[in-house]
C-alpha cells in the first residue's frame, strides 16, 4: 500500500525526522486558512498522487502568490495528473500539500528498501539526489552508497559514517544524520515498511538537514497489525474495476488487448497471457481467480470481463487441483447463462474429472470451445479475437 | 533418493485441526505420508485424522520424532509458530500460508539460517516426492514418480510443469514449490544444488515469474555449479510494466526483474529456454535424451 507525501511527512514528524513547516488543502476553502497558519512569504505547492515525476508533469510550484496558488488548487484539485510513473489516464490529485519553502543548497538521496538478494533491509544512498537518481546509479555506480542492516535491523557506527560520508556531510551534519537515519530505520521497522525513499533529502543554505520529499510503501501482509496505517489508505489512487475484484477475491488488472482471461493462480494467470501474446494475440487482462473456483468467483469474474467492451473471445484456463474441473464446468456454464455471455468462450480445464467436464460444456449449447491442449485453446482464442 | 522428503519423512502439521489443514492432511496420509501428529495451541491430548494432537512443537517432537513441520496457521501467527518449530529442533519446515508480513519472513529466515533449519514457502503449494510423500497442496494424481527436479514460484504453473513431465513419461523425483513472497525460505539456488547432488535427478525444471532477481542468480549458479540439464520457463513476458513508486527498487537491483532480463540472463548460462508454458515438457525430454 502506497502512502501520499503528506501522510510520509506527517509520520516523519512523529518519528523526529526534519522536515518543513506545511498545511494540506483538501478543498478550496481550505487555501486562506492554510496560508495563514504557515504565515511565511514563499511557499511550495505539491499536488498529492500515488506517482513519482509530479514536478515534470507541472505538478510542483513555488509561490508567493496567493492568487498563484488559488489557481493551481482549481487546475488540479479532484483532476487527473499523468507522469511518466503513470498509465495514460493518469492518478486523480486527492489534496495539495502547502509548504514552506526551503533554500537548497544541494540534493541528496535517502532510501530504505527489503532488498531480496541479501534478505535485509538496505540503505541506499547518493550525493545525487533529485530526479535522475536511477541514471546516476546506472552511469555513475560510485556515487551510490549501499548498506545492509544486521539482523536486528541496527545500524552500527561505522555504517553510519560510511553513508554520511558518501552523502558528503559536515560534522555537525553527520551528527543530524545520525538522529535522523536511526529514526528512520526504527520508522520503517516500527510500521512494518517496505520502502521508504526521501528524494530529496536535502542540506539547506544553512547548512541543516530535510526530508523534502517522502515516498512510503507499507508492506499490505502487516495492515492487520497497523491499524493506523490502514485508515490512511486512498481508495482513489486505486483502480475502480481492480477496487471492485478484490472484494471478491479476484485479482484483477486492465489490459488492452482483446482476448478477455480468467484463470487460477498468478503464475497460470502470466502465463497464460503469455502464450495469447505468443499465437499473435492480446490480452485485455489479468484475472487470478484464486484457488476457490466456485459459480459465484466465476460469474463475478466473467462480469468484470465482459465490462470491458474492448474483449472480443475469453479464455478460462484452470487447472483444477483441489477442485473437480466437473465442478468448474457446472459454474461456467451457469455463470455464462446468468451474466449472458455472448461472444465465444474457449474453455481448457485441466485435472480431475477433465473429460466429464468437457463433456457438460459441449453439451451446454452455448457459445464454448473445449480444449484440453493449452496451445490449441490460446490459438483457437486469438482466431476468434479478430 | 529424492531431496528434502521421502517415505521416511516424519512429519506433523502445525494449525493441524483447522479446515485446510484437515483436508490437505488427509490426503497426504492417503498418499502415503508419514503423518505422525499435529499441532493447535489449546487442543492437546485430542485425536485428529487419527493422529495426535499437541500444544507446542516440542511436545509434539518428543512424542513422534517428527523432524518435519507443515505449517496451515493464519498469517498474523505464523511468526509464533515457525519460532516454535524452530525452537523444537524441527529441521524442515514448510509453510503454505499466504500474507506473512516480510519483516516477519526477515526475522525467520535469519534465524532459521543461523540454527541450519530449512524453511520452503511461504505462500506456496509445499514439496512432493512422487510415490513416497507429499507435503503440500498439490493434486496428487497428475505426479508421477521419475528423473525430473522441479523447482517453482508459483503454483499452478507448477502443476503444468508437472502435468507435461509426466505426460512425456519422465516423471518427477522430487517437486518443490518455493513460493512467491519477496523473502522466501529457500531460493531457486538452494533447490538447484539439492538437485545437481541427488542420484535419481537426471534433468531440472525451473519456472521463474518477473520481478526481484532470484532467476538471474539462479543463472549464474547454474553455469558455475550444475551439470544436469536445465529448462526454465519464465512468466510474464506480456505482463505490462507495473506503477511503480519511487528508485529504490530499480538502483539495489541493478535491472527490472522483467522476463526478458530473465530469459537473457538463463540462455547466457546454457539453460534451454522455452517461451511457452506448454512446452516444458518436450523441451526437457529432448535435453535429456
Amino acid at each position: 500500500m502506497n502512502l501520499h507525501e503528506y501522510q510520509a511527512k506527517s509520520l516523519f514528524r512523529d518519528f523526529g525526522l526534519p522536515v518543513s513547516k506545511s498545511e494540506i488543502i483538501f478543498s478550496e476553502s481550505d487555501i486562506d486558512g492554510a496560508v495563514s497558519n504557515l504565515n511565511v512569504k514563499k511557499f511550495v505547492v505539491k499536488a498529492q498522487v500515488h506517482a513519482g515525476g509530479r514536478g515534470k508533469a507541472g505538478g510542483v510550484i513555488l509561490s508567493e502568490s496567493i492568487k498563484e496558488i488559488r489557481e493551481f488548487c482549481s487546475k488540479w484539485l479532484g483532476k487527473n495528473m499523468v507522469t511518466y510513473q503513470t498509465d495514460s489516464k493518469g492518478q486523480p490529485v486527492s489534496c495539495i500539500l502547502l509548504e514552506e519553502c526551503t533554500d537548497i543548497e544541494r540534493e541528496l538521496y535517502l532510501g530504505l528498501v527489503i532488498d531480496r538478494s541479501s534478505k535485509s533491509i538496505a540503505v541506499i544512498a547518493s550525493p545525487d539526489g533529485g530526479v535522475d537518481i536511477e541514471s546516476v546509479a546506472e552511469n555513475s555506480p560510485e556515487k551510490i552508497f549501499k548498506v545492509f542492516l544486521n539482523s536486528s535491523n541496527q545500524i552500527q557506527k561505522e555504517e553510519i559514517k560510511i553513508i554520511s560520508d558518501g552523502l558528503e556531510l559536515n560534522q555537525s551534519q553527520y551528527i543530524e544524520f545520525s538522529e535522523l537515519i536511526k529514526n528512520l530505520i526504527r520508522l520503517f521497522t516500527e510500521k512494518d515498511f517496505s520502502l521508504i525513499e526521501i528524494n530529496p533529502l536535502v542540506v539547506n543554505t544553512e547548512g541543516r538537514l530535510n526530508c523534502l520529499d517522502g515516498k512510503i510503501n507499507v508492506d499490505s501482509n502487516a495492515l492487520y497489525r497497523q491499524e493506523a496505517l490502514s485508515k490512511m489508505r486512498d481508495i482513489s489512487q486505486e483502480e475502480k474495476l481492480e477496487l471492485e475484484a478484490s472484494k471478491w477475491g479476484l485479482n484483477y488488472v486492465t489490459l488492452d488487448g482483446s482476448v478477455g482471461c480468467m484463470v487460477n493462480g498468478a503464475g497460470l494467470a502470466m502465463g497464460t497471457m503469455d502464450i495469447i501474446k505468443l499465437y499473435g494475440g492480446f490480452p485485455a487482462n489479468f484475472l487470478d481467480v484464486g484457488g476457490a473456483v466456485n459459480r459465484e468467483s466465476v460469474t463475478e469474474a466473467f462480469k468484470i470481463i465482459v465490462s470491458d467492451s474492448k474483449v472480443k473471445s475469453i479464455l478460462i484456463n484452470i487447472f483444477g487441483g483441489i477442485v473437480r474441473c466437473d465442478v468448474v464446468a457446472e459454474g461456467i456454464v451457469s455463470a455464462m447463462q446468468d451474466v449472458g455471455i455472448e461472444i465465444p468462450v474457449v474453455v481448457r480445464l485441466k485435472g480431475n474429472n477433465a473429460e466429464v467436464a468437457k463433456d457438460i460444456l459441449e453439451k451446454s449449447r452455448l457459445n464454448i470451445f473445449s480444449e484440453l491442449d493449452l496451445s490449441l485453446a490460446a490459438k483457437k482464442v486469438v482466431e476468434l479475437s479478430k | 533418493m529424492s531431496i528434502l522428503i521421502n517415505n521416511k519423512t516424519l512429519a506433523i502439521c502445525q494449525g493441524f485441526t483447522g479446515s485446510q489443514a484437515t483436508l490437505h492432511c488427509s490426503q497426504a496420509i492417503e498418499y502415503g505420508t508419514n503423518i505422525v501428529g499435529g499441532v493447535t495451541p489449546g487442543k492437546a491430548g485430542q485425536v485428529h485424522l487419527d493422529r495426535p494432537v499437541f500444544d507446542k512443537v516440542s511436545q509434539a517432537v518428543e512424542e513422534t520424532g517428527a523432524d518435519t513441520s507443515l505449517i496451515f496457521v493464519p498469517a498474523p501467527f505464523c511468526k509464533n509458530s515457525i519460532n516454535d518449530a524452530l525452537d523444537s529442533g524441527i529441521k524442515l519446515i514448510i509453510v503454505i500460508t499466504e500474507g506473512i508480513p516480510t519483516l516477519d519472513m526477515l526475522y525467520l529466515k535469519a534465524k532459521a539460517d543461523e540454527m541450519d533449519v530449512r524453511i520452503i514457502g511461504p505462500n506456496c503449494p509445499g514439496l512432493i516426492t512422487p510415490g513416497e510423500a507429499k507435503l503440500g497442496i498439490m493434486p496428487a494424481e497428475i505426479h508421477s514418480k521419475g528423473k525430473i527436479g522441479i523447482v517453482s514460484r508459483s503454483g499452478t504453473l507448477t502443476y503444468e510443469a508437472v502435468d507435461q513431465t509426466t505426460q512425456t513419461g519422465l516423471g518427477q523425483s522430487s517437486c518443490v514449490g518455493i513460493g512467491g513472497d519477496p523473502i522466501p525460505g529457500s531460493s531457486f539456488i538452494d533447490i538447484l544444488e539439492m538437485f545437481e547432488k541427488d542420484t535419481e535427478t537426471e534433468g531440472i525444471v525451473m519456472v521463474g515469474e518477473i520481478g526481484g532477481t532470484a532467476e538471474e542468480e539462479a543463472a549464474e549458479f547454474i553455469q558455475e555449479k550444475i551439470s544436469k540439464p536445465v529448462v526454465s520457463y519464465i512468466a510474464g513476458v506480456s505482463a505490462p510494466p507495473g506503477k511503480r513508486m519511487g528508485h529504490a527498487g530499480a538502483i539495489i537491483s541493478g535491472g527490472k526483474g522483467t522476463a526478458e532480463d530473465k530469459f537473457k540472463a538463463l540462455e547466457k548460462a546454457g539453460v534451454r529456454i522455452v517461451k511457452s508454458p506448454a512446452e516444458i515438457g518436450e523441451a526437457i525430454l529432448e535435453e535429456i535424451s
